[in-house]
């Protein structure tokens, strides 16, 4: 078995007016992922694709090292998933939810379940349709987290969270991921939460993946530029990655590397990044 | 981890590498004797994870001290401070001080301080940072 948690080969799905080609992508085991994309690039289309809610049209899929298509279900136990929000009966208080899981999952812990809604402050008493947006999320990372997965998918599952609860649940991913057989990808285009965690960043753009790389390899390659038009011209224009004008002077990114000597280089976070290189795509 | 518990403190905005940081750090801990030899590290993983930083981070900084002879690493039992030569790290930290003096040298001739202006400002910089009154 390969180290991978998820291994994504040459995938392609094409719909009418969106398609996925020739899609690549590997999270090893015991990391974390950040998968990144403006609204419409396919993230969630990608992780339908790894849980196979839909069919791929070509490529393969490895999921904790089983084919996606033919034994996902050996390995559903191991797998947390938070979509967006969790499709729960409304009338149920978590207690309810306790027995139902409890039934769902072989491995499901209550103690967990109820130590991670008390850390959460979820309500006890309150029943599902009740709940804020927020809570419907903490409610749905406690179920993915009770049932002792070892890959946890999440997809835009920290964005209806004020910043301290945000803050919170990344405490617990790195908790989760102490253990070094677990991994989590996680899907945003809230780019600053990923920013910290993630051991990898992934770049998604109109069904592509621009890149990924190791978070911090990439803040290091790349830097900005300040520069004037006749600057601009001087710099060979390959190298360019992405630019920014602004009526004072351009931004310009470009790997360190090919930087001319001289020229004041500022440090670039995530943010910058993939917003320099969606707008330059 | 040990009886010692060490400080590490990581400066997001600095612009400095997050794995130079640690690496720093933990060298210093290490040559000033907060770290003794053949004293356990904490793991790579947990280090990170403690510090909510990634894994590679960690294991970068880990794999330059154990270049550079600071750390030694078991297979399945993790990182450990490597005995160190303190003759030789006292020689490099000479050698420092020795090209800061001929900075100061330089900068002193460029506004004409003398040698009695030096030891002067010498002379309190090392009272401020806590030795006796020269």
């Amino acid at each position: 078995m390969n180290n991978n948690a998820i291994t994504i080969q040459e995938v392609a799905k094409s719909y009418k007016d969106f398609q996925i080609e020739n899609f690549s992508l590997e999270l090893p085991s015991g990391s974390i992922m950040g998968l990144i994309g403006e609204n419409g690039a396919g993230k969630t289309t990608l992780i339908k694709l790894i849980l196979n809610m839909i069919r791929k049209d070509s490529g393969t899929i490895t999921v904790l090292g089983k084919d996606n298509e033919k034994e996902l279900t050996a390995v559903k136990d191991d797998i947390g998933v938070v979509l967006d929000e969790p499709c729960i009966p409304e009338y149920l208080k978590t207690k309810e939810i306790n027995k139902i899981m409890k039934n769902i999952f072989a491995n499901w812990n209550e103690n967990t379940f109820f130590d991670y809604l008390k850390k959460l402050k979820v309500p006890e008493n309150k029943t599902f349709k009740e709940f804020s947006k927020g809570m419907k999320m903490k409610l749905g990372l406690t179920i993915a987290l009770s049932h002792d997965p070892k890959l946890l998918i999440l997809d835009e599952a920290t964005n209806g969270l004020d910043p301290v609860m945000r803050d919170e649940v990344n405490d617990i991913f790195m908790e989760f991921t102490r253990n070094a057989d677990r991994s989590i990808l996680v899907s945003s285009h809230i780019v600053s939460d990923l920013d910290k965690i993630c051991d990898y960043i992934a770049f998604m753009h109109e069904g592509k993946l621009l890149l990924c790389d190791e978070k911090d390899l990439l803040l290091e390659k790349y830097g900005v530029i300040n520069c004037t038009k006749e600057e601009l011209q001087k710099l060979d224009t390959s190298a360019i990655v992405g630019k920014k004008k602004t009526p004072y002077g351009i931004n310009v990114l470009m790997e360190r590397r090919n930087i001319p000597q001289g020229l004041k280089i500022s440090a670039v976070d995530v943010e910058d990044l993939f917003v320099f290189m969606v707008k330059e795509n | 981890m040990g009886g010692v518990t060490i400080q590490l403190f990581i400066d997001t905005r600095s612009g400095q590498p997050i794995y130079l940081q640690i690496y720093t750090q933990l060298k210093e801990n290490i040559i000033n004797g907060t770290l003794k030899a053949d004293e356990p590290l904490p793991s790579i993983r947990n280090l990170a994870k403690d510090l909510r930083i990634s894994v590679i981070t960690t294991k970068r900084a880990y794999d330059e001290l154990e270049k550079d002879g600071f750390i030694y690493t078991i297979t399945g039992k993790g990182c450990f401070v490597a005995g160190q030569d303190i003759s030789l790290l006292q020689e490099e930290t000479l050698k420092k001080i020795e090209s800061h003096m001929l900075e100061i040298a330089r900068l002193a001739r460029s506004c004409e301080l003398s040698y009695t202006d030096i030891i002067e400002m010498y002379g309190d910089v090392h009272y401020n940072y806590g030795g006796k009154r020269i």
